[in-house]
């Protein structure tokens, strides 16, 4: 007489051993697809390219504008086009990323352990990425000044040598965090709300949470500009 | 677990998440009424005034964030359990 339309519970994740190391299969599948998804648009659009674009190749010229306008506006006019390509994919990956994990009804695929959602709901994932921004904006300081990058540690003055040094690390962190969080919090309220009350109620959180991942990429792609453009400069 | 580590992992999560919507609360409204302000004195500025905004959100949300991973963390990754 009384039956359970939804429950939560807090399960294990899918592991896979790959050449002795063991990764969360289900944030590799999701990422694959994003992948694919984000390969099959792009390939389509600029198959047959056309002087004035329509279609499939208008939708990916404004994405294009998008992208790098988020990058000129960091960077700067002169120097921000080789900047484009990883500023962009960030952007993507972590915008379809989010898309996905939030409007594909998942439930449907049964594994064996785990489920499937937005691949940036692990810390991995966003850590991943995070220290790949770390990363290039290392390179890009070495690129554009060679040994000379080691002052930007003790300006504008040595005294702030400790906190310049931090910030290499709370960089990363602070960015990783934040998209992981984001997206943890919002799926967790969801599943929350869908146990309490599964009609209805959970839709404004639903809506808000896709807008919200939204803004999140566009944050840690224009953090990541920033820091770049720091390190640049 | 050990009672007085459930215990104490439950209230400080309970108080990390609580107290860090505080501070980000206060900021993000004075950020809305100032944008709400500034578009209010220059109605075409609109577009830049928005997106700013939501920017300044997102980065104030941030820190409510760092509240709340490691509310989860204490909940479900708790180091001292066991």
């Amino acid at each position: 007489m009384f039956f359970s339309l939804a429950a939560v519970e807090v399960g294990e994740h899918l592991y896979w051993n790959i050449a002795g190391l063991t990764v969360h299969g289900q944030v590799l599948l999701v990422t694959w697809l994003v992948i694919a998804i984000i390969l099959t648009i792009t390939v389509l659009g600029t198959l047959k390219l056309e002087q004035v674009p329509k279609g499939l190749q208008n939708f990916v010229e404004a994405v294009f504008e998008y992208v790098s306008g988020i990058a000129k506006d960091q960077i700067g006019e002169h120097e921000y086009r080789p900047w484009v390509p990883f500023v962009g994919t960030l952007f993507l990956f972590i915008f379809v990323a989010n898309w996905l994990g939030a409007l594909v009804p998942w439930k449907l695929i049964k594994l064996s352990e785990g489920e499937l959602a937005a691949p940036t709901n692990d810390i991995n994932t966003t850590v991943a990425l995070s220290l790949l921004t770390s990363l290039s904006y290392f390179y890009g300081g070495f690129k554009a000044k060679g040994l000379g990058f080691f002052a930007r540690y003790i300006s504008p003055t040595p005294i702030f040598l400790p906190i310049n040094i931090l910030e290499d690390f709370t960089k990363p962190l602070s960015l990783s965090f934040r998209l992981f969080g984001n997206i943890l919090a919002d799926e967790i309220v969801v599943s929350v709300l869908c146990l309490l009350v599964p009609l209805f109620v959970p839709l404004p959180v639903m809506v808000l949470g896709i807008f919200a991942s939204s803004v999140q990429a566009l944050v840690f792609a224009t953090l990541s500009a920033a820091y770049i453009a720091e390190s640049v400069e | 677990m050990n009672p007085i580590i459930s215990g104490a992992s439950v209230i400080a999560a309970g108080l990390a998440i609580g107290l860090a919507a505080i501070g980000p609360g206060i900021g993000q409204g004075t950020a809305a009424a100032q944008a709400v302000e500034g578009l209010a004195r220059q109605p075409e500025a609109e577009g830049k005034i928005r997106g700013t905004l939501l920017l300044s959100l997102a980065f104030m949300e941030s820190l409510t964030i760092y509240g709340l991973v490691v509310a989860l963390c204490l909940l479900f990754a708790n180091p001292f359990a066991g």
